[in-house]
């Protein structure tokens, strides 16, 4: 599907319709994942590639004032990707009218974060992320996007709440001590390298309060009680914003797993506030909203 | 002489209040003659819409062993919807507590109104009690030792 994809881009770069396209060029080791590409010459747009190692989520780098720069930009996003899209939009981050969105029909990718975390030989050096094995997004929403390649190359099958969390599940099922036991052996491996923040798509502050000093909330040095409490300040600001892309996890050099967090706020969210999902539903957002009818149960 | 100094411990609450409703109900208390804990720290922001998650991370990271948390009840709030937004914040900030495994027994959240000195009383002291049945929160402390 590469050839449509080329097509299209080079038709947008020669007359004009945008200065940049961000999409996927072929890694220099032939069987890696693909990296990120800025095309800005549309004799480039044969570097571009579509196929089942494009994991990486491209529109972390939309809010990057250094791609800004370049003027309008089109983004190649898969349906898992066009998610966080919409919430950038939505919290007017970037302004649709300087977007062109190419939306790519997938029917699921494979990453080497993803085998590193099986661990298992059988799966070789990629194997499939955990977003793919729950995806109910493999054909992007069309109401967003400019254009959409592939269409009918696959469908959208809704997948069921308990599915979609069952890891999280899963893990509620130890006890707050072993839980607690689990965390501090995770954590203590963190370096704080601020990858996880780095490739989030949603964490665009620019001054993030992990670098404040002045008070300082986070230690910074990286040791428990300034990583447990980063960890806490990451997977809380993505409350109720999270879309579950996995690049998070998949960038931690020290294999944390971070996109358990970023479950449990993405399922309170769903559980308490009407279904909400970041991304997909047109609910209000999460936090800077209220309801009187929230529940209290918890308040003395 | 260290041998006479109790040894028994004593639990450190700190307390986020706001400072229309709770703190004044404390204040209230205290002019009542109402006596309540001394292990209560008591720490005035301008409304429970003002109380970051961070502060509660903050206040377990310097050795608290419980942390309670209170302000005006629902549709009391001094700037109209301060407190709705903060009981939203709590409902998923709890959540992500009890992933991470923390004792959830060390957490309270309250409304106590201006009017609610002897709330106040009694609520200071089931937390300073309870906690005291806990022991200290060494789990967290240890985490965050060098």
């Amino acid at each position: 599907m590469s050839e449509p994809l080329q097509n299209s881009c080079r038709k947008l770069l020669t007359d004009g319709t945008v200065q940049v396209v961000i999409g996927y060029v072929k890694s220099p080791v032939d069987s890696d994942p693909a990296i990120p590409g800025f095309i800005t010459k549309p004799e480039d747009c044969q570097r571009l590639q579509w196929n089942d190692l494009c994991d990486l989520n491209l529109v972390t780098y939309l809010s990057r004032p250094e791609i800004k720069k370049l003027g309008k930009a089109a983004i190649v996003v898969k349906g898992c990707d066009l998610r966080a899209l919409a919430v950038l939009l939505r919290e007017s981050q970037v302004s649709r009218e300087n977007l062109y969105i190419i939306g790519m029909a997938c029917a699921g990718q494979r990453s080497s974060a993803a085998a590193a975390e099986n661990n298992d030989a059988a799966s070789g050096t990629l194997a499939t992320p955990y977003k793919c094995t729950v995806c109910d997004a493999h054909q992007p929403d069309a109401k967003l996007c400019d254009e959409v390649i592939g269409a009918d190359s696959v469908k959208n099958e809704p997948v069921e709440e308990s599915t979609r969390y069952a890891r999280l599940t899963e893990f509620l099922k130890k006890t707050p001590e072993e839980r607690f036991a689990f965390w501090k052996r995770e954590l203590s491996r963190c370096i704080r390298c601020y990858a996880c923040r780095q490739v989030c798509p949603l964490c665009y502050c620019n001054r993030c309060i992990a670098d404040r000093n002045r008070p300082q909330e986070i230690s910074t040095s990286a040791t428990l009680k300034g990583n447990v409490a980063w960890n806490i300040t990451r997977a809380f600001h993505l409350a109720g914003r999270c879309v579950g892309c996995g690049q998070c996890s998949s960038a931690c050099p020290m294999g944390i797993d971070l996109q358990l967090l970023n479950l449990t706020m993405a399922k309170a969210a769903e559980d308490n506030f009407g279904g909400y999902r970041a991304g997909v539903t047109e609910l209000d957002p999460v936090i800077g909203t209220y309801s009187v009818e929230d529940k209290e149960g918890f308040i003395g | 002489m260290s041998e006479e100094v109790s040894k028994e411990f004593e639990p450190k609450v700190v307390a986020y209040v706001c400072n229309w409703c709770t703190y004044l109900g404390a204040d209230l208390a205290g002019t009542n003659r109402l006596e309540y804990p001394t292990n209560v720290r008591i720490i005035r922001l301008p409304c429970t819409g003002r109380i970051d998650f961070n502060l509660i991370v903050k206040a377990f990271e310097n050795g608290a062993d419980s942390v309670l948390v209170s302000g005006c009840h629902p549709g009391d709030c001094h700037y109209n919807a301060g407190n709705y937004h903060a009981r939203r914040r709590w409902m998923l900030f709890r959540e992500l507590l009890a992933t991470l495994g923390l004792d959830m027994d060390r957490i309270h959240f309250t409304w106590i109104s201006a009017a609610e000195g002897r709330k106040f009383q009694q609520v200071v002291t089931e937390i300073t009690e309870k906690t005291r049945a806990l022991g200290p929160y060494t789990k967290y402390r240890e985490i965050c030792e060098v």
